[in-house]
């Protein structure tokens, strides 16, 4: 089964560089249905109000931060399986730890290389199969 | 200062810029800086803080030229506001030194936690360091012009 290029993507970042440089990865490997919010309050409104199917989200934000966004998605009916990857320039150990416990579905450290990115991506679909 | 707390910075830096800008950027040798006028037309500042009242600074301070070279490496055809896309870039690039600075540092017993990075822009700019401890600075060429990696830390 192959990934559906077609799913609703939504990119969390408060900086529009890395949002667009995701967005941008994200088009090279043919997904354009690609949605973003410059923090988790933002992104939490978009998940409410449209129909995403995969959470690409950055960990130091203001007003809610990615690791706060991912415990109020899990602890949601409504939320719960959609797969979340941490895209974070925390790279200590507890942070790994922290957001596995909190049910990320996939952690990239950054700086990333593309190829990086889409392995991580590959990982995440490839275990919900 | 202890000299090896330069390594963690950089590495960091490097890595970040050689992984996201396609720049390769070489370190000269480390000085301790005896002002707070920032050597760079862009800065980004972010703070570090850690149990038992430890607080930190690093600074990333670009010339015009080479903070506009990394934007387009990093965006490509997506510039649409040069200001504000160096200001947002440089804040990112400062984010993800601190992070990997900060995961080097982890590795050496020192552990911080990083806030959100800010940027000034403008000529003869200054950078203050909360901590009254000794600043040093790492100097860095790259082909598209130098920057500077700034850091101080409390005992």
């Amino acid at each position: 089964m192959s990934i559906n290029k077609n799913m609703r993507i939504l990119v969390v970042d408060d900086f529009s560089t890395m949002r667009r440089i995701i967005k941008n990865i994200l088009k090279q490997l043919g997904f354009t249905n690609v949605v973003d919010a410059d923090d988790g309050t933002t992104a939490w409104e978009i998940l409410n109000k449209d129909k995403i199917d995969f959470i690409i989200s950055d960990w130091n934000m203001p007003k809610m931060s990615g690791i706060e966004l991912l415990r109020k998605v899990r602890a949601s009916e409504e939320f719960a399986d959609i797969p979340f990857l941490m895209v974070t320039a925390e790279g200590q150990q507890e942070n790994v730890i922290e957001a596995v416990q909190a049910g990320v579905s996939n952690y990239i450290v950054k700086p990333f290389t593309p190829e990086t990115f889409e392995q991580k991506i590959k990982k995440i679909f490839e275990k919900k199969k | 200062m202890d000299i090896k707390l330069a390594k963690p910075f950089i590495e960091a830096t490097v890595n970040v810029l050689s992984t996201m800008a396609m720049i390769n950027p070489k370190a000269k040798k480390p000085y301790i800086k005896d002002h707070n006028r920032a050597l760079g037309d862009v800065s980004g500042i972010v703070g570090f803080t850690a149990n038992g009242g430890k607080k930190g600074v690093m600074s990333v301070s670009f010339s015009k030229k080479c903070a506009i070279q990394i934007v387009k490496n990093l965006l490509g055809d997506d510039i649409q506001n040069i200001v504000e896309d160096v200001q947002d870039a440089v804040g990112e690039i400062t984010n993800m030194i601190s992070g990997q600075a900060r995961a080097k540092l982890a590795e050496m017993g020192i552990t911080m936690e990083g806030a959100t990075p800010t940027v000034i822009m403008g000529e003869n700019h200054t950078i203050t360091h909360i901590t009254k401890d000794q600043i040093m600075a790492v100097p860095f060429t790259t082909e598209y012009g130098d920057f500077v990696v700034e850091f101080s830390m409390s005992e």
